[in-house]
């Protein structure tokens, strides 16, 4: 019984039919979604403390308002996802205890700090020009809800890409030490983000499983590629150079070849001895306790007007 | 301690004036009020929406995709339902 | 200058959105719940809209070149007209609602009278902020219900943030010189009118929320001639400084 309603779940998958909630879905193919989905809530949940920290010095008016519309996004792309994560049957207070208790992950490269203004341009250019390629790939991810949200996201996201690079460009074609700055954001930020797209394919525990079931549509390093051959072609046009000696033009392949990742850095950084690591969950913590009064005034309010016209 | 789990509102809206509302995910809010504003903050922050439905998640009823045979297949033998069933000579205008 | 009147007022209004926004914008990653995170930021955005079209009007009649950046970024605590209420640290959320709802309930009063303006730039963008100021004003004094009605520590909470900020609400209505001059042009608002109005609009949402109005009526004021609590100069040092490190470059 089970034998044939797998099959006909890997028929439906196969035939890029979508999952949607209520179908009968393997259990693994659940725990897979809520592990993978909720990890990229969190990371947009997390990723809003790097870029948050520079709100308030933001250089401009102008530069004020679209940051805080980017940070406010990504609140709005967590919850996006945190509403799809929901359907798999688990509540949001769940995530954030296994978010706040390291059950579940985020994106690492969260946990390195924001130095100077030109790391919120680097954030923008490399870490969301990262997560749109992650991203535009997953529009095509076999369960419903995650599909459509990430729909939702490709569209809005495309404007932070372009804020991070005017500020790069800005920063770059500016005084001296403006373009200090900005070689010196890029150089710090650009190998984490080439592990943004995790392990290679041969070491990563997760993506078999995710490739026959759709969860996942193309492998990590096909991704990084895409990514390095876009982002090579943006640093020339301001003159800035990545921090890479071995990068070179492959005329047989027709991209760059690149240096060697660091994954003993990744590993470090994944398990909680990055720069911000125990700051980034401790804000998450500190915010969410002292919500708590108001959450249950909330709710107690409701209890009692019941009857009313706003309950 | 107090559980805090605010109650989730499925949210509907209104592309223009005149279209079907569409559903385009949910919030959480503790009454209506809240539960619009928050739907307003999150789902129209791009000017998407002219009007929003805000429903109590627990209050949706949906079918079951188990049942869809039994629920869907039954009307897939009413050709008769769609205009192209009928033969109308090409001469008859504003039919 | 053209005319320094219109600018000292135009600049007060635009301080008023600026410093306002700044604060709710400290909001970002902290509040109660990841909805609300996202409402305060809103606001945040709207004001900060308003605060840019004023400075840049203001900036215009100042000439010389000016940009709204260079009244934003590069003016000292003493110039800055902004009511006291505004630059108030955001304190727990019922703090930040409290402050917010006392100055939305004024904004509502203030910017409708200001539409109808002489001056058509000030009446345009008075329009704008009704719009918005309505919205701000739905959500804030929801909130003081709620918390007000809530439970006995939230209702404690957002007692105090009243009794706190009680003292901040005198100078909605204080005329002071350029208020006078504007008000005789038609341009500005006569501020002490609208008082019995905005009593009553707090009077009705008190009583719904089971709260008190404080009988204190010692009202501290001062902002508008640039005489500031000690918040205000941090909240400057950090929202200037790369303008004041970097004085050279564009961003």
């Amino acid at each position: 019984m089970e034998d044939r309603k797998e099959r006909a779940f890997q028929d439906k998958i196969d035939a890029e039919l979508k999952i949607e909630p209520k179908d009968w879905m393997p259990e693994k193919y659940r725990r897979h979604l809520i592990r993978q989905i909720s990890q990229h809530a969190h990371s947009e949940i997390i990723g809003m403390q790097p870029e948050g920290n520079w709100i308030t010095r933001a250089p401009s008016l102008r530069a004020k308002m679209v940051l805080i519309a980017k940070v406010q996004d990504e609140a709005g792309h967590g919850l996006y996802l945190y509403s799809a994560t929901e359907t798999l049957g688990i509540t949001r207070n769940e995530l954030i205890t296994q978010l706040q208790t390291g059950k579940a992950k985020y994106s690492n490269i969260f946990n390195y700090p924001t130095l100077t203004w030109a790391d919120v341009g680097a954030i923008g250019w490399l870490v969301d020009g990262a997560a749109i390629v992650n991203q535009q790939s997953l529009r095509r991810t076999s369960y419903g809800p995650y599909s459509r949200a990430m729909i939702r996201i490709c569209k809005e996201e495309s404007f932070h890409h372009r804020q991070g690079y005017e500020i790069m460009s800005k920063m770059a074609l500016g005084t001296t030490e403006q373009q200090e700055m900005a070689q010196d954001a890029l150089d710090r930020w650009w190998w984490p983000s080439l592990m943004m797209f995790g392990p290679h394919d041969s070491d990563s525990a997760h993506t078999s499983n995710a490739m026959q079931w759709k969860i996942k549509r193309e492998t990590n390093d096909d991704l990084r590629q895409v990514f390095v051959d876009r982002a090579v072609k943006q640093a020339e046009l301001i003159g800035l150079t990545i921090p890479d000696s071995e990068l070179k033009w492959n005329p047989k392949n027709k991209n760059y070849d690149f240096g060697k990742i660091d994954w003993n850095e990744f590993w470090e950084v994944v398990n909680g001895n990055g720069f911000c690591n125990k700051e980034r969950i401790n804000n998450h913590v500190k915010a969410h306790e002292e919500g708590k009064w108001v959450r249950d005034a909330a709710i107690a309010y409701t209890e009692k007007n019941k009857n009313g016209a706003r309950a | 301690m107090r559980n805090d789990n605010l109650p989730v509102w499925e949210v509907f809206v209104q592309p223009k004036t005149g279209a079907h509302f569409q559903h385009c995910g949910s919030v959480h809010a503790t009454d209506k009020e809240m539960a619009l504003q928050n739907a307003r903050e999150l789902y129209t922050r791009r000017q998407e929406g002219s009007c929003i439905w805000v429903v109590k998640a627990e209050d949706i009823v949906s079918s079951n995709p188990n049942d869809s045979e039994s629920f869907f297949d039954p009307a897939d033998d009413k050709v008769y339902r769609y205009p192209t069933f009928f033969k109308v000579s090409k001469k008859v205008k504003g039919l | 200058m053209r005319d320094t009147i219109l600018f000292k007022y135009v600049l007060s209004l635009g301080d008023d959105a600026l410093i306002s926004a700044q604060r709710l914008a400290q909001w970002a990653y902290k509040a109660p719940f990841l909805e609300e995170d996202i409402a305060l930021s809103n606001i945040s955005l709207d004001l900060f809209g308003r605060a840019n079209f004023l400075l840049e009007y203001a900036a215009e009649l100042k000439g010389e070149n000016t940009t709204a950046d260079d009244l934003a970024f590069k003016r000292d605590e003493r110039k800055f007209t902004n009511l006291l209420m505004c630059e108030h640290p955001n304190g727990n959320f019922a703090d930040t609602i409290v402050c917010r709802f006392f100055l939305d309930a004024y904004d509502k009063l203030f910017f409708y009278t200001l539409s109808k303006s002489r001056d058509k730039q000030l009446a345009s963008i008075a329009a704008k902020a009704i719009k918005e100021t309505t919205y701000h004003y739905r959500h804030s004094s929801n909130w003081v219900i709620r918390l007000g009605d809530g439970t006995e520590g939230s209702h404690r909470k957002v007692q105090e943030a009243i009794n706190n900020l009680w003292t901040f609400t005198g100078e909605f209505f204080k005329m002071t010189q350029t208020d006078i001059v504007m008000m005789k042009k038609k341009v500005g608002v006569d501020r002490k009118a609208l008082k019995i109005e905005w009593d009553k609009t707090i009077n009705d949402v008190c009583k719904e929320a089971t709260l008190r109005i404080p009988e204190n009526s010692f009202m501290t004021t001062g902002g508008r001639e640039g005489i500031h609590t000690e918040h205000l100069g941090h909240l400057l040092s950090d929202m200037q400084y790369l303008q004041r490190a970097y004085p050279d470059a564009t961003w």
